[in-house]
């Protein structure tokens, strides 16, 4: 295959998934003759046609609400909401229903549907464009999230979503649609959700990360070897939630110390789960006390000044510096 | 027992005063003054070349993605006018017109446009609220704030806005509920360009109109041409009074195009054709107010040469006051992104500005929070 960017790589994984599944639908706002406002779906109309390719209404509670639905019929709907901030509209359907439905029937119904989402800051967009909430779902019972860092995890996380027999949350962390370009594989691969990869071994700290920042935990090791002559582990989550305990746990019980790096603000964001994780199974191996390098406790600016909400390379070496000489 | 057509209590009419040639039904016609008739156009011309400088200084990077509001000047200003200053206004985005007249300053447009919260703060004495991004959210807004003039009994009105996509969202059809239910003295004015984003009206709804949907929550509606600022004034125009006289809400669908791609970031191309966009270029609403205009007299050449020379003096300096302010604090320091989460700045946060402000190399012993409320307390 040649090397695509991730927009490419998951508009290759929806074609893959359409062409050997019937039951794939794939719905939202703008995805059918405009291919979507990130170009996401391309193709996918102009090959499948409106019954399986569906341009809804504009109402995010009527997509999930519907692709909920379709679900409990029979099909895999893959419905995107256009940003992240207007998931909130469907909260409940996605809450109380997407979540719950196998939980309340037990195990007689189930909602096996995606819902791929735009997420994430750092392209200058107009307000309410730019949220990273994914701990609210990972906070919800019921769901997956999942979070690709490139081309090549985006392309096998969703084709994992897309198989799983359970409602998944897939972000896609639009600062990296067309950061870079990386080679993915000529056959479908899937990536197990759940499972956390250790993306550079080393020794004397963890740094752990997902999505958009896993960009600046890459620059700030890179900057830890340089200048410190410190070998950093790196974790890319992938998926927050089912969280990977056990990479995490096997991780900080070698090197002793730990920067947990996100985009969403910090209070009750997923750095506190991975803090309170660590404190029950490797609190004695610590050296230091944890960092997080988060967004704060903000809405994320506009577009003027979220540039310094973001985390980056240099707060992430600041952090790791601290950990480091604690 | 027998089947029988329901008879229902309320219909909804349509309007046009002022054609697409400039011609004008003189019945229908609006008594309005010359004086005001030539504000009106003013008004209009103003936002219009706002609009356009708009695009070039976003073409430029000088400001963000944004969405034009090109012939959308009739609606949001034929409707606005009928509003007193401290009535409220509730508009979606492309009310740029509306923002204008109601005293919103094109300095803190532009500083909105480039990317700040501090251009979404109303200027003092204009009852409004800002820019509504999550379509249709304001909608309910309006109905509680309609909700709220009548337990206040201060016989307000309220006017509101949201485009033809947003008819979909569950909250739209809150609002109306509500607004119908408590009889709140709310004007709903859908601005009916037809398109959201890349979705035609045809695949938004499955009737023929939007005003009809008056009819099922029991509230009086009309349809009017949106390009024809007469229609649009006098149908508001009878809303608000009823409103204000206690008859509760009207839902009035103004019938326009979107002239513009949807934002800046958008490529129509994909999904309309050149020829659609061409036909309604006849139809918009400056052209055919001007004619109507000099044919009575009020307005001519010479005039509107005189008011394209102000208007370009004053975009002029609202961008240099514009460009300026951002090299200045508050616009120039990123601490001020705490400054208003709270009335209060809790601990943590005031933690979490500190941290910033270390990573930045900033000293925040010379930045307080600039909050209001807060420096306020203090001093008491
Ligand atoms: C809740 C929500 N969903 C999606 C969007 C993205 N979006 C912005 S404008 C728009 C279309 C709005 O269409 P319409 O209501 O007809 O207004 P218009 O832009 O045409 O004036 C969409 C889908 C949004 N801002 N809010």
């Amino acid at each position: 295959m040649p090397e695509m960017n991730m927009a490419k790589a998951i508009n290759l994984a929806l074609h893959e998934a359409m062409d050997r599944d019937s039951r794939v639908i794939v719905m939202g706002e703008d995805i059918g003759p405009d291919e979507g406002v990130f170009r996401v779906t391309e193709g996918l109309w102009k090959k499948h046609g409106e019954k399986r390719v569906i341009d809804t209404p504009l109402a995010e509670s009527g997509i999930v609400g519907a692709a909920i639905g379709m679900a409990l019929y029979g099909l895999r709907p893959v419905a995107e909401i256009q940003f992240a901030g207007f998931e909130y509209y469907a909260f409940h359907q996605i809450e109380m229903h997407a979540g719950r439905y196998r939980n309340r029937t037990r195990g007689k119904l189930t909602v096996p549907m995606v819902l791929r989402c735009p997420s994430g800051g750092g392209i200058r967009a107009i307000e309410h464009h730019s949220e990273s909430r994914e701990a609210i779902y990972a906070h919800s019972p019921g769901l997956k999230v999942v979070i690709p860092s490139g081309p090549r995890s985006a392309r096998a996380l969703l084709h994992a979503a897309i198989q799983d027999p359970d409602p998944v949350i897939y972000y896609e962390p639009k600062a990296l649609y067309r950061l870079f370009k990386e080679n993915v594989p000529e056959t479908i691969e899937t990536l197990p959700i759940g499972r956390a990869q250790v993306i550079q071994e080393g020794s004397e700290i963890t740094l752990i990360s997902y999505g958009a920042t896993v960009r600046a935990m890459i620059d700030a090791a890179e900057i830890l070897e340089e200048e410190d002559g410190v070998k950093a582990e790196m974790i890319d989550l992938l998926s927050i939630a089912p969280l990977d305990t056990e990479t995490i746990l096997n991780s900080v019980r070698k090197t002793g110390r730990c920067v947990v790096i996100h985009e969403g603000p910090r209070t009750c964001g997923i750095g506190s789960e991975v803090v309170a994780r660590i404190n029950e199974g490797a609190l004695l191996y610590l050296e230091a006390p944890i960092k997080r390098v988060t967004g704060y406790d903000v809405p994320i600016p506009y577009f003027a000044r979220e540039k310094a909400y973001l985390p980056d390379g240099d707060k992430v070496v600041s952090a790791a510096r601290e950990v480091l000489s604690f | 027992m027998p089947r029988k057509p329901i008879e229902l209590p309320m219909q909804v009419e349509y309007m046009s005063i002022l054609d697409d040639t400039g011609e004008v039904d003189k019945e229908l016609e609006p008594k309005v003054e010359a004086a005001q008739l030539k504000d009106m156009f003013r008004w209009m011309l103003y936002a219009r070349r706002v609009d356009e400088r708009l695009l070039k200084l976003q073409r430029q990077g000088r400001i963000g993605t944004f969405p034009q509001a090109t012939g959308h000047e009739a609606i949001s200003l034929g409707s606005a006018i009928n509003l007193k200053p401290d009535d409220w206004h509730v508009p979606a985005y492309r009310e740029l017109a509306g923002f204008l007249y109601r005293g919103w300053t094109l300095e803190g447009i532009l500083i909105y446009w480039m990317g700040f919260e501090e251009g979404a703060r109303p200027p003092e004495g204009v009852n409004d609220t800002p820019i509504a991004v999550p379509i249709a959210s304001q909608l309910l807004h309006a109905a509680g704030m309609g909700m709220a003039a009548n337990i206040v009994g201060d016989k307000k009105v309220v006017m509101t806005y949201f485009g033809d996509g947003a008819t979909s969202e569950g909250d739209c059809h809150e609002a109306l509920n509500f607004a119908s239910v408590f009889q709140a003295p709310v004007i709903f004015v859908c601005l009916n360009n037809q398109y959201a984003i890349s979705v035609p009206l045809s695949k938004q709804m499955h009737c023929e109109t939007i005003v009809q949907r008056a009819v099922a929550y029991g509230m009086p509606g009309i349809k009017v041409d949106g390009n024809d600022i007469l229609a649009v004034y006098v149908a508001t125009k009878e809303a608000v009074e009823r409103a204000r006289s206690g008859g509760g809400p009207t839902l009035v669908e103004c019938l326009t195009y979107r002239y513009t791609p949807h934002t800046t970031a958008d490529d129509p191309s994909r999904y309309r054709s050149d020829e659609e966009t061409q036909r309604w270029v006849a139809k918009e609403p400056l052209i055919r107010f001007e004619k109507y205009l000099k044919n009575k007299n009020v307005l001519n050449d010479a005039d509107i040469k005189k008011m394209d020379e102000e208007i370009e003096v004053r975009i002029n300096e609202a961008i240099i006051a514009a460009e300026e302010a951002t090299k200045k604090p508050p616009l120039s320091d990123p601490l001020a992104m705490f400054d208003y989460l709270y009335a209060d700045l809790p601990q943590n946060l005031q933690e979490q500005r500190e941290e910033l402000a270390k990573a930045l190399g900033l000293n925040t012993s010379e930045t307080e929070p600039r909050n209001a409320a807060t420096s306020a307390r203090r001093g008491a």
